[in-house]
């Protein structure tokens, strides 16, 4: 399973863009919050990250130099 | 937390915490990200005055903390220690006028370039893995702006994005813009 984004419930204002826009359920809403879907598949691709106003969702990544 | 008093001086045994300011509408400004062996809290541990900055832990972390007395019954007693204390303080007034530098002349993606290679990792140095919102807030830009800039680097051959890692392929080329003048 690939690595989940980071994702701080504090910074999360509910606004469920998150819900919408990630296709395979990463984010599932529990009354009037969000939260995450620990099971889902994240394909990384970082729209999430995108829409969400609060900056409460991040991918963290490492820096590496190209191995020669 | 900034504003607020500092009982102890904190050192890192593993993991990273990031020291910061928040504008008024929110914005985070990264000041430094303090890694194994370095410390944090010192201003407001010497002058005694309130904290400048914030800090939070990125991702797990393991401290030791001296409380403040310690901290100055320590300087007294051992003049090495004290002389060591002057040489990290000039350090860090050296890494803040590198940060105002770059913030007044630098273009973004020169700060971007900059940051990348700062953060590169390898088995002997691990770094802290970052996000580019924390890019951002190192660069005293936007999360979108970081984005555009990495994509940019891509498209120019320099770096290639890949899930969970960035991986430089040219480094004389992202030295090469870090050098630049603005």
């Amino acid at each position: 399973m690939n690595e989940a984004p980071r994702f701080e419930q504090d910074k999360c204002n509910g606004c469920r863009l998150c819900v919408s826009v990630c296709m395979h359920g990463g984010f599932v809403l529990k009354g009037d919050y969000v939260e995450m879907n620990t099971e889902a598949e994240c394909d990384w691709c970082q729209d999430c990250e995108m829409v969400c106003p609060t900056g409460a969702i991040s991918f963290p990544f490492e820096v590496v130099e190209e191995e020669s | 937390m900034e504003g607020e008093p500092a009982e102890a001086l904190f050192f890192i045994a593993s993991g990273a915490v990031k020291v910061f300011k928040t504008s008024a509408e929110g914005k985070e400004q990264i000041l430094s990200i303090v890694r194994p062996g370095e410390s944090f809290n010192d201003i407001s541990v010497f002058d005694g005055g309130m904290n400048p900055a914030s800090a939070q832990a990125m991702g797990e972390v393991f401290l030791h903390g001296i409380a403040r007395e310690e901290v100055h019954d320590l300087l007294k007693n051992h003049p090495e220690v004290a002389v060591n204390v002057v040489k990290v303080m000039a350090q860090r007034v050296r890494e803040l006028v590198s940060l105002v530098e770059d913030l007044s002349f630098r273009h973004v993606i020169s700060r971007v370039a900059k940051i990348l290679l700062e953060y590169v990792s390898d088995r002997s140095d691990p770094r802290p893995r970052l996000t580019q919102q924390e890019i951002a807030a190192m660069a005293g830009t936007a999360r979108e702006v970081v984005g555009r800039s990495l994509k940019s680097l891509e498209e120019s051959g320099v770096i290639r994005l890949e899930s969970h890692r960035v991986v430089i392929s040219n480094k004389d080329a992202l030295r090469q813009m870090v050098a630049e003048p603005a």
